[in-house]
Order: C-alpha cells, then sequence, then structure tokens
C-alpha cells in the first residue's frame, strides 16, 4: 500500500479531472467556449510526453555511464509510453481544432513542430530495429536519443515562441494566461496534470516489467 | 596542445585524401549543379518563396550526400587504424572541421550557379550570404554527427536520412525564414533572432556531439 500511494493518487486525480473537467464551470471566452475545457484533456498529454522523454534521456545517460542494460530498456519503454501520450495529445488537438479552427490540420507552427518531435522519436525506433547486436543497439541508440533532446526542447518550447500560433494565448487569441485561466479552472487544471503524469509513469513502469519477463523467459 | 595537433594532422590527412581522389567534391558539385540544371528546364523561371525553398532543398539533399561519406566511406580497417593513433576529439572536431569547409565551397559553388541560371538575385544579398553560410555550418555539424550513429549501426543510406531528418527540419524552417528576410530586403535588426536561435543550435549540437562522440567511437 505504502508504495503504490501514488498509482492512487494518480487514478484519483485523473477521474476527478474528467469528472469535473466536464461538470465546473469555465469562463464564456470568444472562439473556444465550451471547447476551452479540452485543456483539461489536450495538455496534460503534452505534459506527460516530455516527463516520460526526459526519464528515457535520464536512463539513456545511465547506460552510457553503468552499461548496464536494464537501463536500455528503460529508455526504450519509457519512449514507448511516451510516444503513446504523444499521439493521444495530437489527436485531442486535432479534434478540438476541427471544431475551433475549422481544420483538423491547419498550418500552426506547434501542431507541425509536435508532429516532427514524434519523428524524432519514431527514427530513435527505426533506428533500433535497424541493428541487430544488443549492446551496439543499446550504446547507439543512447547516443541517439541523447543528441535528439535537446532538438526536441528547441522544438517544442523555442521555435514556437518565435511565430504566431494559433493556439490559445498566442498571436491575440483569448487563452488561458493568468487573467483569462481562473479559479475554478486552475483547481481541475493542475491535479489533471499531475494526475496524467502519474497515470504515464505507471504505464511506463508495467511496460518496463513486461518487457523485463519476457526477456528473462518468464512470461 | 596534443589534440590540437592531432585535429590538424586529421585534417590534413582528409585534405590530402581529397585531393587525391578528387571524388567528394567533384561528384558532390557535379550532383548540385545538375540537380540546379534540372530544376532551371523544369521550372524555366522562379522568383521570391519558390526560388528561395527549391534552394534549401537541393542543398538539403546535396549536403546529406557530401557530409555522409565522412563516416560510411572508411572501412573497418581504417578506422580501426585512426581509433589506434588518434583520440577521438580529435576525430570528431577534424571530420566536422573538413565537412565545414567542403560545405562552404559546396553552398557558394551551388548558389553562384542558381543565380546564374534563374537570373535572379535577393534584395539583401549579404544577408542572404549570412544565411547560407549558417546554413552550411548547421548541416555540416548536424550531418556529420549522424552520420558516425548511421556508419555505426551499419546501414548505410537510408538510415542516414530517417534520422537525420527530424533533426534538420527545426534548422530548415529557421534558415528559410531567415533567409525570406533576405530576399524581401527587410532591415537586418529584423534577423537577428533567427541568426542568434541557429548559433545556439550550432553550438548545442557541437557541444553533444563532442560529449558522446567518444562513447559512440569505442567499439
Amino acid at each position: 500500500m505504502y508504495k503504490s500511494w501514488w498509482k492512487i493518487l494518480g487514478a484519483i486525480l485523473v477521474i476527478y479531472s474528467t469528472v469535473f473537467g466536464f461538470l465546473s464551470s469555465v469562463p464564456a471566452l470568444p472562439i473556444l467556449h465550451e471547447s476551452i475545457r479540452n485543456l483539461y484533456f489536450h495538455v496534460p498529454m503534452w505534459f506527460s510526453m516530455i516527463v516520460l522523454f526526459s526519464v528515457s534521456v535520464f536512463h539513456s545517460i545511465k547506460y552510457l555511464s553503468t552499461n548496464n542494460e536494464v537501463h536500455d530498456m528503460k529508455a526504450v519503454q519509457s519512449v514507448n509510453a511516451g510516444i503513446v501520450f504523444g499521439l493521444l495529445g495530437i489527436v485531442t488537438g486535432a479534434i478540438w481544432a476541427k471544431f475551433t479552427w475549422g481544420q483538423a490540420w491547419s498550418f500552426d507552427v506547434k501542431q507541425n513542430f509536435a508532429a516532427i518531435a514524434l519523428l524524432l522519436y519514431f527514427a530513435y525506433l527505426v533506428l533500433r530495429n535497424a541493428i541487430d547486436e544488443e549492446q551496439k543497439r543499446a550504446k547507439i541508440a543512447a547516443i541517439y536519443n541523447i543528441f535528439a533532446f535537446p532538438m526536441m526542447v528547441v522544438l517544442l518550447f523555442v521555435l514556437p515562441r518565435l511565430s504566431d500560433s494559433l493556439h490559445p494565448g498566442n498571436g491575440g487569441n483569448p487563452g488561458f494566461n493568468s487573467y483569462d485561466l481562473d479559479r475554478h479552472m486552475r483547481m481541475v487544471f493542475y491535479p489533471a496534470c499531475l494526475g496524467w503524469i502519474l497515470i504515464g509513469y505507471w504505464i511506463y513502469t508495467i511496460l518496463f516489467r513486461v518487457s523485463s519477463l519476457e526477456k528473462n523467459k518468464i512470461v | 596542445m596534443q589534440l590540437i595537433k592531432e585535429v590538424k594532422y586529421l585534417i590534413g590527412k582528409e585534405l590530402l585524401l581529397e585531393w587525391r581522389s578528387k571524388y567528394a567534391l567533384n561528384g558532390v558539385v557535379l550532383y548540385v549543379v545538375s540537380t540546379i540544371f534540372v530544376c532551371f528546364l523544369s521550372f524555366v523561371s522562379l522568383r521570391g518563396i519558390t526560388w528561395n525553398a527549391l534552394f534549401w532543398i537541393i542543398m538539403l539533399f546535396a549536403s546529406i550526400n557530401a557530409v555522409s561519406k565522412s563516416f560510411l566511406q572508411e572501412s573497418k580497417g581504417r578506422q580501426l587504424y585512426i581509433y589506434t593513433i588518434a583520440s577521438p576529439l580529435a576525430l570528431i572536431i577534424s571530420k566536422t572541421i573538413y565537412n565545414i569547409l567542403l560545405m562552404l565551397l559546396l553552398t557558394l559553388i551551388a548558389l553562384g550557379f542558381y543565380t546564374l541560371v534563374f537570373d535572379y538575385v535577393p534584395e539583401d544579398m549579404g544577408l542572404y550570404l549570412v544565411a547560407v553560410i549558417l546554413g552550411s555550418l548547421s548541416f555540416s555539424t548536424i550531418f556529420t554527427m549522424i552520420s558516425a550513429i548511421a556508419s555505426k549501426a551499419g546501414n548505410g543510406g537510408m538510415l542516414m536520412a530517417i534520422l537525420s531528418f527530424p533533426v534538420i527540419i527545426p534548422v530548415i524552417t529557421v534558415l528559410i525564414k531567415l533567409s525570406k528576410n533576405a530576399i524581401d530586403g527587410l532591415d537586418r535588426s529584423v534577423s537577428l533572432d533567427e541568426i542568434g536561435i541557429l548559433l545556439i543550435i550550432n553550438v548545442l549540437v557541437a557541444v553533444f556531439s563532442l560529449m558522446l562522440f567518444p562513447y559512440l567511437w569505442r567499439d
């Protein structure tokens, strides 16, 4: 029990934020209207993805310094979990954009760069498949993972700042800035982020355990 | 000091090898010139945005071809020989510097021929030259490291493209923006942001290459 408190916390927070995400009151903003509730589902996906990819880079660095294959397994499984969250982020964003912007895929910088950031990690997985020898695969994949991470940071955090985006809060669109995001929304949004990050981490630990069992031929 | 001596010696070796066979430079220059000529025959006349985008696409493919040679071309035996006599840092620094020289020469030749056939000169040629120089700098730093990764993975050309495209896309978008400013003849102070970002990306990539290459090189 004392070891799994964070899993219970994550589950409770996600259920809480899903229920109250649909029921709580939201400020009436132009353009966004009720679709503002997507904030509770779309944005936590990206936070979880970034946390999982950071976990992966951490384990890649650990692999290079220790050569312990457990770290390699952890790195690849957290990338797998992170990609799921990235895809969910893109899908929730595209559905939302269909209703708010009128087009599932507009030429929006954040949308484009998020897709490219996912390509980086697909390339990582392809690179792993291309190498047969296990230790070599672990080493080269770890190096590419560390090399790609700063590029992902540039893609997601630096370049979108350079040009206007259609996203709320950019380029004159009503958004979730300090004066827009009111008290009620904060009370759902922050728990949603924390809850999804915990759930993402939980998924990653399960994936890791399954793959280590498979590796040891127990399953 | 040993490092500088080794770097100098390795660059000398690269230049000497290149001078003896004249294969890489002639091949790539011929590649670029014929691509530009094919584009000229199919587009006949080009202006502004399309002219700019086409130039960067041509340079992207030419530079992948030019730089990927640096590691993919070398035989296992020669790599082992270099491994025993030089430090990995000296090797990656010398390869990067050699590739920067090669790419600078190549892009300047390509730009000259490109402006010649299409008979179009950007409004602010000075700034465009800055963009081209920054472009060849970033192409060579990024592709040198990626080609090292691809050559270690032992799966040549296709892996090189898959691994490098997601990494180079952010650079290309910034480059296209910068060079479009030059084409429109905007005031140079507008472009300082882009120049800064390109320099930051280059420094990031260089630092990460220097840190990671020693791990990659040791088999």
